[in-house]
């Protein structure tokens, strides 16, 4: 019973722990956008409030949450209500499976530096990942309003033709590592990261999770300058602010993604795992930053034609390779 | 504790799959479906089958119900009103399945009150189940497989063959 109990607390600390720092991360990755972007635009970014700016992250949660909360009329009041929620708690749960360190060993018990580690962890991120498309979907089309019924149109479109390429760019990966857990695929890559023995697969995973979470050049959904602001046109205030944290938490998911998957999790030379990790994860987010300061927009029917027709079949291909290349390794 | 799960899970998947068919909004009823795939997702992952809980939740909750809700925000559909009184014509058969399945159920319960034999007793591991698949079975899913590229193939043909008519799929 003893051991149970400091397995729950052990949980439960872990569990706060990697929503503290996700949400505080999350804030701190706007401001960093904000900041490289308007560097990238030759501006200076927010740099008033604080020093450098550093505390401009509060002073929008502080406006968000003291702004009306508007519902449109005629809009479908539950759906409307809990489509924001749904989309940041999708982003938040996948943390539930990313190992960040590996297993620490304290007062004779080996505690694993991750909250679960399910067997079949590449599919319930898959999950998520799929479900992340109720909130926008339902939040624009609860919304009643044109803009925001496109945007909710097009975000399911392309989130479910890219989520094909997407796993087929981890099929490799889970082909290496014989495993669906993270751990194992971490564990996997001690010797070498999978970026280097699967850099096709890298190359699709990062043009996927890209569209996945509709970062800027697949920002399709909300394009501003097209549909207003798509699926959460009609949102303000605080229920505004969840999609927006929601957008910022999967940019941290998909580099904690990308790091698991392809940069060899928590492994490197002289620093401790953790902190090659977060460096790690961080550099990925910089990456999808600095993509939104220097690409353009393509057309949608590009997007759909790139997915479906140039994607999907160089991931088949790539996953015929992968075995063949296996299966001659192996005798 | 596993069998008292076993017995939520399923109260909230028949819950919820009533809620869905008596919703007159489709946007409704395909929320209320998506809550009973999870509900069964669990009940799969409760039975020792992770594998096809997380199956569950990737293809019907998340890639299956998706398309329903595509199709109906393209045609727009609103919430109707529902034909009064019960229509025995196509209601009839209905009627029939599900009570045979009903029945079906309760035999199985009469068989084995304590359900002693529902929970735990197997666990499949992801390995197993794909070796089963591929290695066992690998003829019955390589039909299945040639059978949807089929079905593909036939639905782009009647889309491509009626050009510019009404948008219905």
């Amino acid at each position: 019973m003893n051991d149970l109990l400091i397995t729950l607390l052990l949980i439960l600390v872990k569990l706060g722990l990697i929503f503290g720092v996700v949400l505080g991360m999350a804030a701190y990755l706007v401001l960093a956008e904000r900041k490289i972007l308007g560097r990238m635009q030759l501006r200076y970014g927010p740099n008033r409030v604080g020093p450098g700016g550093m505390i401009q992250p509060m002073c929008d949660v502080i406006k968000l949450i003291t702004k009306e909360d508007f519902i449109p009329d005629r809009a479908d009041k539950w759906v409307f209500l809990f489509a924001p929620g749904l989309t940041a708690l999708t982003a938040l749960l996948s943390f539930a499976v990313v190992p960040f360190a590996p297993p620490l060993h304290l007062f004779g018990r080996e505690i694993p530096m991750v909250v679960c580690d399910l067997n079949v962890g590449v599919l319930y991120i898959f999950g998520l990942s799929s479900l992340a498309v109720y909130g926008v979907v339902l939040g624009g089309w609860a919304s009643n309003s044109k803009y925001s019924l496109i945007g909710a149109v097009r975000s399911m479109a392309q989130l479910i033709s890219y989520e094909l390429a997407l796993g087929l760019a981890l099929v490799p990966v889970i082909m290496t590592a014989k495993s669906f857990s993270l751990t194992e695929i971490v564990m996997s890559q001690a010797d070498w990261p999978n970026l280097l023995r699967h850099p096709l697969a890298f190359i699709i995973f990062m043009i996927a999770v890209a569209a996945e979470s509709k970062r800027t050049p697949f920002d399709m959904p909300e394009a501003e300058n097209e549909i207003v602001g798509g699926f959460h046109t009609e949102y303000s205030g605080m229920r505004f602010g969840l999609f927006f944290v929601g957008e910022y938490i999967s940019l941290i998911v998909i580099g904690a993604m990308t790091t698991v998957f392809f940069l060899g999790g928590w492994h490197g030379p002289f620093l401790p795992p953790v902190v090659w990790f977060v460096m790690k994860v961080l550099f990925v987010a910089f990456l999808f930053i600095w993509a939104r300061g220097s690409m353009p927009r393509p057309r949608y029917d590009q997007l759909m034609h790139f997915g479906w027709k140039v994607l999907l079949p160089l991931g088949l291909v790539n996953v015929v390779i992968t075995g063949a290349v296996l299966v001659a390794l192996n005798g | 504790m596993a069998s008292l799960l076993f017995y939520i899970l399923g109260f909230i998947m028949l819950t919820a799959t009533l809620l869905c068919i008596t919703r007159r909004n489709p946007v409704h009823a395909v929320i209320y479906l998506v809550v009973g795939f999870f509900a069964l997702a669990l009940m799969f992952y409760l039975l020792g089958a992770p594998l096809v809980a997380a199956w569950e939740v990737i293809v019907y909750a998340g890639a299956i119900m998706v398309l329903f809700l595509f199709i109906i925000m393209m045609l727009g559909l609103a919430p109707q009103e529902l034909p009064e009184g019960p229509n025995w014509h196509r209601w009839g058969p209905l009627v029939l399945l599900s009570s045979s399945l009903m029945a079906c159920t309760l035999l199985l319960i009469f068989q084995d009150p304590a359900a002693t034999e529902i929970i735990g007793t197997y666990y499949l591991a992801p390995q197993e189940l794909g070796e089963a698949l591929f290695g066992r079975y690998a003829l019955a899913v390589e039909v299945v497989s040639f059978q949807l590229l089929f079905a593909s193939i036939g639905a782009y043909m009647l889309g491509r063959s009626l050009p510019k008519e009404d948008d219905e799929s």
